[in-house]
Protein backbone atom coordinates (compact mmCIF):
# COMPACT_ATOMS: atom_id res chain seq x y z
CA UNK A 1 0.00 0.00 0.00
CA UNK A 2 1.19 3.34 -1.15
CA UNK A 3 2.03 5.90 1.88
CA UNK A 4 1.84 3.47 4.97
CA UNK A 5 3.30 5.14 7.76
CA UNK A 6 2.77 1.61 9.83
CA UNK A 7 3.59 -1.59 8.79
CA UNK A 8 2.43 -4.48 11.58
CA UNK A 9 3.09 -8.02 10.77
CA UNK A 10 1.40 -10.96 12.49
CA UNK A 11 1.20 -8.90 15.66
CA UNK A 12 0.40 -11.13 18.35
CA UNK A 13 -0.72 -10.02 22.32
CA UNK A 14 -0.94 -12.26 25.15
CA UNK A 15 -1.70 -11.49 28.68
CA UNK A 16 -0.21 -14.72 30.84
CA UNK A 17 -2.64 -17.66 29.16
CA UNK A 18 -5.15 -14.95 27.56
CA UNK A 19 -4.54 -14.42 23.96
CA UNK A 20 -6.07 -11.03 22.95
CA UNK A 21 -4.14 -10.22 19.54
CA UNK A 22 -4.22 -13.44 16.87
CA UNK A 23 -1.62 -12.22 14.35
CA UNK A 24 -2.50 -8.94 13.21
CA UNK A 25 -1.69 -8.07 9.54
CA UNK A 26 -2.26 -4.32 8.37
CA UNK A 27 -0.83 -1.21 7.03
CA UNK A 28 -2.01 2.32 8.32
CA UNK A 29 -1.41 4.88 5.80
CA UNK A 30 0.15 8.33 6.60
CA UNK A 31 -2.32 11.42 7.19
CA UNK A 32 -4.95 9.40 7.41
CA UNK A 33 -7.67 8.80 9.89
CA UNK A 34 -8.37 5.20 10.86
CA UNK A 35 -11.13 4.25 12.49
CA UNK A 36 -10.70 0.77 14.70
CA UNK A 37 -14.47 -0.59 15.64
CA UNK A 38 -15.59 -3.98 17.17
CA UNK A 39 -17.61 -5.19 20.12
CA UNK A 40 -15.68 -5.03 23.38
CA UNK A 41 -13.25 -6.79 24.43
CA UNK A 42 -11.95 -7.82 20.80
CA UNK A 43 -8.40 -6.43 21.22
CA UNK A 44 -8.72 -2.74 19.14
CA UNK A 45 -7.67 -0.90 22.74
CA UNK A 46 -4.64 -3.84 22.72
CA UNK A 47 -3.75 -2.44 19.23
CA UNK A 48 -3.41 0.65 19.98
CA UNK A 49 -1.23 0.38 22.89
CA UNK A 50 1.09 -1.80 21.51
CA UNK A 51 1.97 0.48 18.71
CA UNK A 52 3.68 2.64 21.18
CA UNK A 53 4.50 -0.14 23.68
CA UNK A 54 2.75 0.92 26.60
CA UNK A 55 2.41 -2.91 27.67
CA UNK A 56 5.94 -2.78 28.28
CA UNK A 57 4.25 -1.37 31.96
CA UNK A 58 2.62 -4.91 32.17
CA UNK A 59 4.72 -7.37 33.31
CA UNK A 60 2.60 -10.45 32.44
CA UNK A 61 1.92 -8.76 28.62
CA UNK A 62 3.72 -10.35 25.62
CA UNK A 63 3.81 -9.11 22.61
CA UNK A 64 5.50 -11.45 19.06
CA UNK A 65 5.04 -10.00 15.84
CA UNK A 66 6.52 -6.90 14.03
CA UNK A 67 5.30 -2.92 14.32
CA UNK A 68 7.60 -0.62 11.80
CA UNK A 69 7.13 2.91 11.56
CA UNK A 70 8.27 3.68 8.16
CA UNK A 71 11.15 0.99 8.26
CA UNK A 72 12.19 0.82 12.00
CA UNK A 73 10.86 -1.60 14.25
CA UNK A 74 9.20 0.15 17.23
CA UNK A 75 10.18 -3.10 19.61
CA UNK A 76 13.55 -2.31 18.75
CA UNK A 77 13.54 1.27 19.68
CA UNK A 78 14.36 3.05 22.78
CA UNK A 79 10.73 3.36 23.81
CA UNK A 80 10.95 6.71 25.21
CA UNK A 81 12.12 8.28 21.16
CA UNK A 82 9.03 6.12 20.24
CA UNK A 83 6.65 7.42 22.76
CA UNK A 84 7.91 11.09 21.64
CA UNK A 85 7.16 10.11 18.09
CA UNK A 86 3.52 8.18 18.85
CA UNK A 87 1.63 10.73 21.06
CA UNK A 88 -1.60 9.01 22.66
CA UNK A 89 -5.09 10.52 24.41
CA UNK A 90 -6.46 8.39 26.45
CA UNK A 91 -10.60 7.36 27.23
CA UNK A 92 -10.83 9.73 30.33
CA UNK A 93 -9.26 12.75 30.43
CA UNK A 94 -6.20 12.88 32.47
CA UNK A 95 -4.18 16.17 32.51
CA UNK A 96 -1.44 16.63 34.99
CA UNK A 97 -3.34 17.82 37.79
CA UNK A 98 -0.70 20.02 39.59
CA UNK A 99 0.21 21.66 36.50
CA UNK A 100 -1.46 24.41 34.88
CA UNK A 101 -3.06 24.56 31.76
CA UNK A 102 0.00 25.85 29.80
CA UNK A 103 2.28 23.67 32.08
CA UNK A 104 0.19 21.33 30.85
CA UNK A 105 0.37 21.65 26.89
CA UNK A 106 4.31 22.47 27.38
CA UNK A 107 4.10 18.95 29.72
CA UNK A 108 6.30 16.74 26.81
CA UNK A 109 9.16 19.42 26.63
CA UNK A 110 9.34 19.36 30.95
CA UNK A 111 8.98 15.64 31.08
CA UNK A 112 11.85 14.62 28.18
CA UNK A 113 13.76 17.65 30.22
CA UNK A 114 13.91 19.88 27.18
CA UNK A 115 14.45 23.25 27.82
CA UNK A 116 12.89 26.18 25.94
CA UNK A 117 12.69 30.31 26.39
CA UNK A 118 9.99 31.76 26.89
CA UNK A 119 9.00 33.05 23.53
CA UNK A 120 8.74 29.38 22.04
CA UNK A 121 6.85 28.69 25.01
CA UNK A 122 4.46 31.46 24.37
CA UNK A 123 4.22 29.97 20.64
CA UNK A 124 3.94 26.32 20.95
CA UNK A 125 1.22 27.30 23.72
CA UNK A 126 -1.05 29.36 21.48
CA UNK A 127 -0.11 26.70 18.69
CA UNK A 128 -1.40 23.84 20.25
CA UNK A 129 -4.43 25.49 22.24
CA UNK A 130 -5.31 26.92 18.65
CA UNK A 131 -5.48 23.61 16.75
CA UNK A 132 -8.00 21.99 19.27
CA UNK A 133 -9.23 25.05 19.38
CA UNK A 134 -8.89 25.91 23.36
CA UNK A 135 -7.32 28.95 23.12
CA UNK A 136 -10.19 31.41 22.61
CA UNK A 137 -11.67 29.74 26.00
CA UNK A 138 -8.38 29.31 28.32
CA UNK A 139 -6.10 32.53 26.81
CA UNK A 140 -6.72 34.47 29.90
CA UNK A 141 -6.37 32.04 32.64
CA UNK A 142 -2.90 29.64 31.01
CA UNK A 143 -2.15 29.98 34.81
CA UNK A 144 -5.17 28.37 36.25
CA UNK A 145 -5.35 24.91 36.90
CA UNK A 146 -6.12 21.96 34.59
CA UNK A 147 -8.39 20.45 36.54
CA UNK A 148 -10.49 23.35 36.68
CA UNK A 149 -11.70 22.73 33.19
CA UNK A 150 -15.15 20.92 31.96
CA UNK A 151 -14.25 17.42 30.89
CA UNK A 152 -14.81 17.96 27.39
CA UNK A 153 -11.97 21.04 27.40
CA UNK A 154 -9.49 18.58 29.72
CA UNK A 155 -9.77 16.10 26.75
CA UNK A 156 -8.83 18.98 24.12
CA UNK A 157 -6.30 20.13 26.87
CA UNK A 158 -4.93 16.42 26.33
CA UNK A 159 -4.72 16.58 22.71
CA UNK A 160 -3.15 19.54 22.35
CA UNK A 161 -0.66 18.35 24.92
CA UNK A 162 -0.05 15.45 22.51
CA UNK A 163 -0.58 17.74 19.66
CA UNK A 164 2.69 20.21 21.11
CA UNK A 165 5.27 17.52 20.29
CA UNK A 166 4.79 17.43 17.10
CA UNK A 167 4.41 13.48 16.93
CA UNK A 168 4.03 11.70 13.63
CA UNK A 169 1.46 9.42 14.68
CA UNK A 170 -1.14 10.09 17.10
CA UNK A 171 -3.56 7.06 19.14
CA UNK A 172 -6.79 7.80 19.98
CA UNK A 173 -8.23 5.03 22.35
CA UNK A 174 -12.27 6.36 22.83
CA UNK A 175 -11.54 10.09 23.05
CA UNK A 176 -14.84 10.39 23.25
CA UNK A 177 -16.44 8.27 25.65
CA UNK A 178 -16.12 9.83 28.73
CA UNK A 179 -17.85 13.00 27.76
CA UNK A 180 -21.34 14.58 26.56
CA UNK A 181 -22.52 14.82 23.06
CA UNK A 182 -21.56 18.48 23.02
CA UNK A 183 -17.57 17.98 23.67
CA UNK A 184 -17.92 15.00 21.17
CA UNK A 185 -19.07 16.99 18.66
CA UNK A 186 -16.59 19.35 19.34
CA UNK A 187 -13.32 16.55 19.70
CA UNK A 188 -15.06 15.01 16.19
CA UNK A 189 -15.16 18.36 14.54
CA UNK A 190 -11.20 18.92 15.74
CA UNK A 191 -10.10 15.06 14.29
CA UNK A 192 -11.82 16.14 11.39
CA UNK A 193 -9.42 19.20 10.67
CA UNK A 194 -6.30 17.52 11.83
CA UNK A 195 -6.57 14.84 9.51
CA UNK A 196 -4.52 15.44 6.54
CA UNK A 197 -1.43 16.83 9.03
CA UNK A 198 -1.60 14.01 11.08
CA UNK A 199 -1.78 10.27 11.20
CA UNK A 200 -4.39 9.35 13.58
CA UNK A 201 -5.25 6.05 14.80
CA UNK A 202 -8.89 6.19 16.41
CA UNK A 203 -10.63 3.68 18.35
CA UNK A 204 -14.35 4.05 18.99
CA UNK A 205 -17.56 1.89 19.87
CA UNK A 206 -19.69 4.95 18.13
CA UNK A 207 -20.14 4.19 14.50
CA UNK A 208 -21.53 7.54 13.24
CA UNK A 209 -18.14 8.94 14.82
CA UNK A 210 -15.91 6.07 12.72
CA UNK A 211 -18.14 7.07 9.71
CA UNK A 212 -17.82 10.63 10.15
CA UNK A 213 -14.36 11.11 10.88
CA UNK A 214 -12.26 8.14 8.92
CA UNK A 215 -10.62 7.41 6.35
CA UNK A 216 -10.52 3.81 6.70
CA UNK A 217 -11.48 1.65 9.08
CA UNK A 218 -10.71 -1.52 10.50
CA UNK A 219 -12.92 -3.96 11.95
CA UNK A 220 -11.57 -6.30 14.66
CA UNK A 221 -13.26 -9.43 15.93
CA UNK A 222 -11.82 -11.46 18.44
CA UNK A 223 -8.33 -10.45 18.33
CA UNK A 224 -8.31 -11.47 14.70
CA UNK A 225 -8.88 -8.19 12.05
CA UNK A 226 -12.04 -9.36 10.14
CA UNK A 227 -12.24 -6.11 7.87
CA UNK A 228 -9.72 -3.51 6.75
CA UNK A 229 -10.66 -1.15 4.07
CA UNK A 230 -12.04 2.79 2.88
CA UNK A 231 -14.34 3.20 5.45
CA UNK A 232 -17.41 4.49 3.20
CA UNK A 233 -16.74 0.47 1.64
CA UNK A 234 -17.25 -1.14 4.87
CA UNK A 235 -20.04 0.65 6.27
CA UNK A 236 -21.80 0.49 2.88
CA UNK A 237 -20.65 -2.93 1.45
CA UNK A 238 -19.01 -4.94 4.08
CA UNK A 239 -16.99 -8.53 2.94
CA UNK A 240 -17.51 -9.83 6.20
CA UNK A 241 -20.74 -11.04 7.29
CA UNK A 242 -19.79 -10.20 10.48
CA UNK A 243 -19.02 -6.89 9.93
CA UNK A 244 -22.47 -6.30 8.35
CA UNK A 245 -24.11 -7.72 11.42
CA UNK A 246 -22.12 -5.28 13.88
CA UNK A 247 -22.21 -1.96 11.68
CA UNK A 248 -26.45 -2.94 11.25
CA UNK A 249 -26.64 -3.49 15.11
CA UNK A 250 -27.37 -7.31 15.13
CA UNK A 251 -25.06 -7.59 17.65
CA UNK A 252 -22.01 -5.87 19.04
CA UNK B 1 -48.46 -11.31 57.97
CA UNK B 2 -48.70 -8.53 59.66
CA UNK B 3 -47.93 -9.87 63.07
CA UNK B 4 -45.19 -12.17 62.10
CA UNK B 5 -43.45 -9.41 60.68
CA UNK B 6 -43.63 -7.15 63.68
CA UNK B 7 -42.50 -9.61 65.38
CA UNK B 8 -39.61 -9.43 67.72
CA UNK B 9 -39.63 -5.72 66.45
CA UNK B 10 -39.21 -4.32 69.68
CA UNK B 11 -36.02 -6.23 70.88
CA UNK B 12 -34.43 -5.36 67.82
CA UNK B 13 -34.95 -2.06 68.26
CA UNK B 14 -33.46 -1.78 71.70
CA UNK B 15 -30.38 -3.93 70.18
CA UNK B 16 -30.48 -0.82 67.67
CA UNK B 17 -30.11 1.59 69.98
CA UNK B 18 -28.05 -0.02 72.41
CA UNK B 19 -25.38 -0.47 69.86
CA UNK B 20 -25.61 3.26 68.77
CA UNK B 21 -25.33 4.49 72.14
CA UNK B 22 -22.09 2.52 73.16
CA UNK B 23 -20.45 3.37 69.97
CA UNK B 24 -20.85 7.10 71.03
CA UNK B 25 -20.61 6.40 74.53
CA UNK B 26 -16.98 4.52 74.03
CA UNK B 27 -16.01 7.57 71.40
CA UNK B 28 -16.66 10.02 74.31
CA UNK B 29 -14.42 8.81 76.76
CA UNK B 30 -11.49 7.38 74.10
CA UNK B 31 -12.01 11.49 73.90
CA UNK B 32 -12.57 12.20 77.34
CA UNK B 33 -8.96 10.20 78.55
CA UNK B 34 -7.14 12.23 75.76
CA UNK B 35 -8.62 15.84 76.77
CA UNK B 36 -7.64 14.53 80.56
CA UNK B 37 -4.06 13.47 79.81
CA UNK B 38 -3.25 16.81 77.72
CA UNK B 39 -5.09 18.89 80.61
CA UNK B 40 -3.16 17.32 83.34
CA UNK B 41 0.02 18.17 81.20
CA UNK B 42 -1.16 21.44 80.55
CA UNK B 43 -1.93 22.39 84.44
CA UNK B 44 1.14 20.89 85.53
CA UNK B 45 3.82 22.01 82.68
CA UNK B 46 2.46 25.74 82.40
CA UNK B 47 3.07 26.14 86.34
CA UNK B 48 6.92 25.12 85.29
CA UNK B 49 7.56 26.99 82.83
CA UNK B 50 9.69 29.94 82.42
CA UNK B 51 11.97 31.52 80.35
CA UNK B 52 15.08 29.96 81.95
CA UNK B 53 13.28 26.45 81.00
CA UNK B 54 13.79 27.26 77.68
CA UNK B 55 16.83 29.46 78.39
CA UNK B 56 19.25 27.83 80.63
CA UNK B 57 21.38 24.19 80.66
CA UNK B 58 20.61 21.79 83.52
CA UNK B 59 22.00 22.87 86.97
CA UNK B 60 24.35 20.50 89.00
CA UNK B 61 22.22 18.57 91.93
CA UNK B 62 22.01 21.81 94.89
CA UNK B 63 21.62 24.65 93.06
CA UNK B 64 17.88 25.73 92.02
CA UNK B 65 16.49 26.57 88.66
CA UNK B 66 18.44 25.92 85.50
CA UNK B 67 16.68 25.11 82.16
CA UNK B 68 16.60 22.50 79.49
CA UNK B 69 18.06 24.23 76.05
CA UNK B 70 20.16 21.62 75.38
CA UNK B 71 17.77 19.15 75.75
CA UNK B 72 15.13 20.90 73.16
CA UNK B 73 18.44 21.67 70.93
CA UNK B 74 19.15 17.97 71.36
CA UNK B 75 16.04 17.17 70.23
CA UNK B 76 15.55 19.05 67.09
CA UNK B 77 18.92 17.74 66.36
CA UNK B 78 18.22 13.94 66.37
CA UNK B 79 14.76 14.30 64.91
CA UNK B 80 16.06 16.09 62.03
CA UNK B 81 19.11 14.02 61.28
CA UNK B 82 16.81 11.16 61.85
CA UNK B 83 14.70 13.12 59.07
CA UNK B 84 17.55 13.53 56.54
CA UNK B 85 18.00 9.66 57.00
CA UNK B 86 14.47 8.39 57.01
CA UNK B 87 12.49 10.57 54.48
CA UNK B 88 14.23 9.72 51.30
CA UNK B 89 14.80 5.78 52.09
CA UNK B 90 11.05 5.86 53.36
CA UNK B 91 9.89 7.61 50.34
CA UNK B 92 11.91 5.51 47.90
CA UNK B 93 10.81 2.33 49.14
CA UNK B 94 7.20 3.45 49.53
CA UNK B 95 6.73 4.51 45.72
CA UNK B 96 9.02 1.21 45.23
CA UNK B 97 6.09 -0.62 46.46
CA UNK B 98 3.24 1.24 45.26
CA UNK B 99 5.14 0.17 41.65
CA UNK B 100 5.61 -3.47 42.17
CA UNK B 101 2.71 -4.48 43.53
CA UNK B 102 2.09 -8.01 43.50
CA UNK B 103 5.72 -8.94 42.71
CA UNK B 104 7.49 -11.42 45.24
CA UNK B 105 10.49 -8.73 46.54
CA UNK B 106 7.42 -5.97 46.96
CA UNK B 107 5.62 -8.64 49.00
CA UNK B 108 8.43 -9.37 51.33
CA UNK B 109 9.71 -5.77 51.82
CA UNK B 110 6.38 -4.99 52.92
CA UNK B 111 6.17 -7.85 55.27
CA UNK B 112 9.97 -6.59 56.71
CA UNK B 113 8.58 -3.31 57.43
CA UNK B 114 4.87 -3.90 59.30
CA UNK B 115 7.74 -6.25 61.04
CA UNK B 116 9.57 -3.59 61.61
CA UNK B 117 6.92 -1.32 63.00
CA UNK B 118 5.98 -4.35 65.76
CA UNK B 119 10.06 -4.39 66.36
CA UNK B 120 10.02 -3.28 70.09
CA UNK B 121 12.27 0.12 70.38
CA UNK B 122 14.43 -0.90 73.19
CA UNK B 123 15.54 -3.78 71.01
CA UNK B 124 16.29 -1.61 67.99
CA UNK B 125 18.11 0.63 70.33
CA UNK B 126 20.21 -2.37 71.47
CA UNK B 127 20.78 -3.27 68.04
CA UNK B 128 22.15 0.06 67.31
CA UNK B 129 24.39 0.00 70.17
CA UNK B 130 26.02 -3.16 68.88
CA UNK B 131 26.56 -2.27 65.49
CA UNK B 132 26.86 1.62 65.69
CA UNK B 133 27.57 2.88 69.67
CA UNK B 134 30.11 -0.09 70.35
CA UNK B 135 32.52 0.24 67.06
CA UNK B 136 32.65 4.09 67.41
CA UNK B 137 33.66 3.72 71.28
CA UNK B 138 31.13 5.96 72.26
CA UNK B 139 27.44 7.34 72.59
CA UNK B 140 26.43 10.07 69.65
CA UNK B 141 23.89 11.74 68.57
CA UNK B 142 24.90 9.86 65.16
CA UNK B 143 23.71 6.97 67.00
CA UNK B 144 20.84 8.38 68.39
CA UNK B 145 19.68 9.48 65.04
CA UNK B 146 20.47 6.57 63.14
CA UNK B 147 17.41 4.97 66.05
CA UNK B 148 15.09 7.26 65.29
CA UNK B 149 15.68 6.85 61.71
CA UNK B 150 15.17 2.77 61.61
CA UNK B 151 11.77 3.97 63.96
CA UNK B 152 10.22 6.40 61.54
CA UNK B 153 10.52 4.90 58.42
CA UNK B 154 7.41 2.16 58.19
CA UNK B 155 5.57 5.29 58.52
CA UNK B 156 7.08 7.16 56.15
CA UNK B 157 7.05 3.81 53.72
CA UNK B 158 3.26 3.30 54.49
CA UNK B 159 2.00 6.43 54.14
CA UNK B 160 4.07 6.92 50.84
CA UNK B 161 2.60 3.61 49.60
CA UNK B 162 -0.65 4.61 49.92
CA UNK B 163 -0.85 7.93 48.65
CA UNK B 164 0.80 6.69 45.45
CA UNK B 165 -1.62 3.70 45.17
CA UNK B 166 -4.07 6.22 45.24
CA UNK B 167 -2.95 8.56 42.26
CA UNK B 168 -5.01 7.11 39.09
CA UNK B 169 -2.48 4.99 37.26
CA UNK B 170 -3.68 6.94 33.59
CA UNK B 171 -1.70 9.77 35.16
CA UNK B 172 1.07 7.94 34.90
CA UNK B 173 0.57 6.85 31.56
CA UNK B 174 0.30 9.91 30.04
CA UNK B 175 3.47 10.84 31.20
CA UNK B 176 5.04 7.95 29.73
CA UNK B 177 3.37 8.22 26.71
CA UNK B 178 4.88 11.55 26.21
CA UNK B 179 8.33 9.86 26.40
CA UNK B 180 8.66 10.71 29.45
CA UNK B 181 10.98 8.55 31.67
CA UNK B 182 10.06 6.41 34.72
CA UNK B 183 12.33 8.72 36.65
CA UNK B 184 10.82 12.08 35.43
CA UNK B 185 7.58 10.82 35.44
CA UNK B 186 7.92 9.97 39.16
CA UNK B 187 9.15 13.02 40.28
CA UNK B 188 7.80 15.59 38.06
CA UNK B 189 4.25 14.04 38.22
CA UNK B 190 3.66 11.04 40.21
CA UNK B 191 5.22 12.81 43.48
CA UNK B 192 3.78 16.40 43.28
CA UNK B 193 -0.06 14.53 42.83
CA UNK B 194 0.80 12.72 45.65
CA UNK B 195 3.25 15.72 48.20
CA UNK B 196 0.18 16.51 50.76
CA UNK B 197 0.35 12.56 51.63
CA UNK B 198 3.83 12.14 51.33
CA UNK B 199 5.00 15.46 53.80
CA UNK B 200 1.90 14.38 56.34
CA UNK B 201 3.22 10.54 56.34
CA UNK B 202 6.72 12.21 57.03
CA UNK B 203 5.89 14.58 59.84
CA UNK B 204 3.38 11.80 61.94
CA UNK B 205 6.87 9.63 61.59
CA UNK B 206 8.97 12.56 63.06
CA UNK B 207 6.36 13.03 65.67
CA UNK B 208 5.94 9.41 67.15
CA UNK B 209 9.80 9.06 67.33
CA UNK B 210 10.41 12.72 68.81
CA UNK B 211 9.13 11.37 72.06
CA UNK B 212 10.80 8.08 72.61
CA UNK B 213 13.53 7.70 75.48
CA UNK B 214 14.18 4.20 75.73
CA UNK B 215 17.05 3.27 72.83
CA UNK B 216 18.00 6.80 73.13
CA UNK B 217 19.59 5.83 76.59
CA UNK B 218 22.34 3.71 75.25
CA UNK B 219 22.56 5.53 71.95
CA UNK B 220 22.58 9.64 72.45
CA UNK B 221 22.65 8.37 75.89
CA UNK B 222 21.52 12.42 77.55
CA UNK B 223 24.60 15.27 78.59
CA UNK B 224 24.22 18.07 80.90
CA UNK B 225 26.34 20.06 78.11
CA UNK B 226 25.09 22.08 75.17
CA UNK B 227 26.27 20.14 72.57
CA UNK B 228 26.38 20.33 68.80
CA UNK B 229 28.71 17.72 67.81
CA UNK B 230 27.34 14.98 66.18
CA UNK B 231 29.82 12.43 66.91
CA UNK B 232 29.19 13.53 70.74
CA UNK B 233 26.31 12.31 73.19
CA UNK B 234 23.67 14.74 73.18
CA UNK B 235 20.60 15.13 75.73
CA UNK B 236 16.90 14.86 74.37
CA UNK B 237 13.44 16.27 76.13
CA UNK B 238 12.47 12.58 76.51
CA UNK B 239 15.53 11.79 78.40
CA UNK B 240 15.43 14.73 80.69
CA UNK B 241 11.71 13.44 81.54
CA UNK B 242 12.66 10.07 82.15
CA UNK B 243 15.88 11.32 84.27
CA UNK B 244 14.28 14.06 85.86
CA UNK B 245 11.19 12.50 87.04
CA UNK B 246 13.02 9.42 88.12
CA UNK B 247 15.27 11.84 90.35
CA UNK B 248 13.88 12.48 94.13
CA UNK B 249 14.55 16.19 93.96
CA UNK B 250 11.03 18.33 93.75
CA UNK B 251 12.88 21.03 91.60
CA UNK B 252 13.97 18.36 89.23
CA UNK B 253 10.51 17.01 88.98
CA UNK B 254 9.18 20.24 88.12
CA UNK B 255 11.52 21.15 85.05
CA UNK B 256 10.44 17.42 84.23
CA UNK B 257 6.87 18.41 84.05
CA UNK B 258 8.28 21.95 81.94
CA UNK B 259 10.08 19.30 79.17
CA UNK B 260 6.72 17.12 79.15
CA UNK B 261 5.13 20.20 78.36
CA UNK B 262 7.47 21.25 75.33
CA UNK B 263 7.50 17.90 74.12
CA UNK B 264 3.63 17.17 73.87
CA UNK B 265 3.26 20.95 72.85
CA UNK B 266 5.93 19.99 70.07
CA UNK B 267 3.63 16.75 68.89
CA UNK B 268 0.25 18.28 68.60
CA UNK B 269 2.25 21.53 66.66
CA UNK B 270 3.54 18.83 64.34
CA UNK B 271 -0.06 17.73 64.48
CA UNK B 272 -2.09 20.68 63.15
CA UNK B 273 1.06 21.28 60.40
CA UNK B 274 0.10 17.80 59.01
CA UNK B 275 -3.63 18.80 59.14
CA UNK B 276 -3.26 22.42 57.37
CA UNK B 277 -0.74 21.31 54.53
CA UNK B 278 -3.13 18.20 53.98
CA UNK B 279 -6.04 20.17 52.94
CA UNK B 280 -4.03 22.34 50.99
CA UNK B 281 -1.96 20.29 49.36
CA UNK B 282 -4.69 18.23 48.34
CA UNK B 283 -5.21 17.59 44.37
CA UNK B 284 -8.05 16.76 42.68
CA UNK B 285 -8.26 14.04 40.03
Amino acid sequence: MEGAILRIENLKVSFGSAVVLKGINMEVQEKKVTAFMGPSGCGKTTFLRAVNRMHDLTPEAKVEGKIRLHYEDVYEMEAMLLRRRVGMVFQRPNPFPTMSIQENVLSGFMLNGIKLKKTEKEQITEDALKKVALWEEVKDKLNARSTSLSGGQQQRLCLARAIAMKPEVILLDEPTSALDPLSTAKIEDLLYELKGNYTLLIVTHNMQQAARISDMTAFFYLGELLEYDNTKKVFTNPKNEKTQNYITGRFG
Amino acid sequence: MALIEYKGIRKRKFKDRLFRYSVHAFTYSCLAIVLVILFYIFKKGVGSLNLALFTQLPKPVGETGGGVLNAIVGTLMLVSVAAVIAIPLGVSVGIFLADNRGRKIADYTSIAVDMLQGVPAIVIGIIVYIWVVKPMRGFSALSGSIVLAIMMLPAVVKNTEETMLLIPKSLKEASLALGASYFKTTTRVLVPAGIGGIFSGCVLGIARVAGEAAPLLFTAFGSPFMNFNLLRPVNSLPLVLFNYATSPYDDWHKIAWGATFILVGMVLILNFIVKYFERRWKVQF
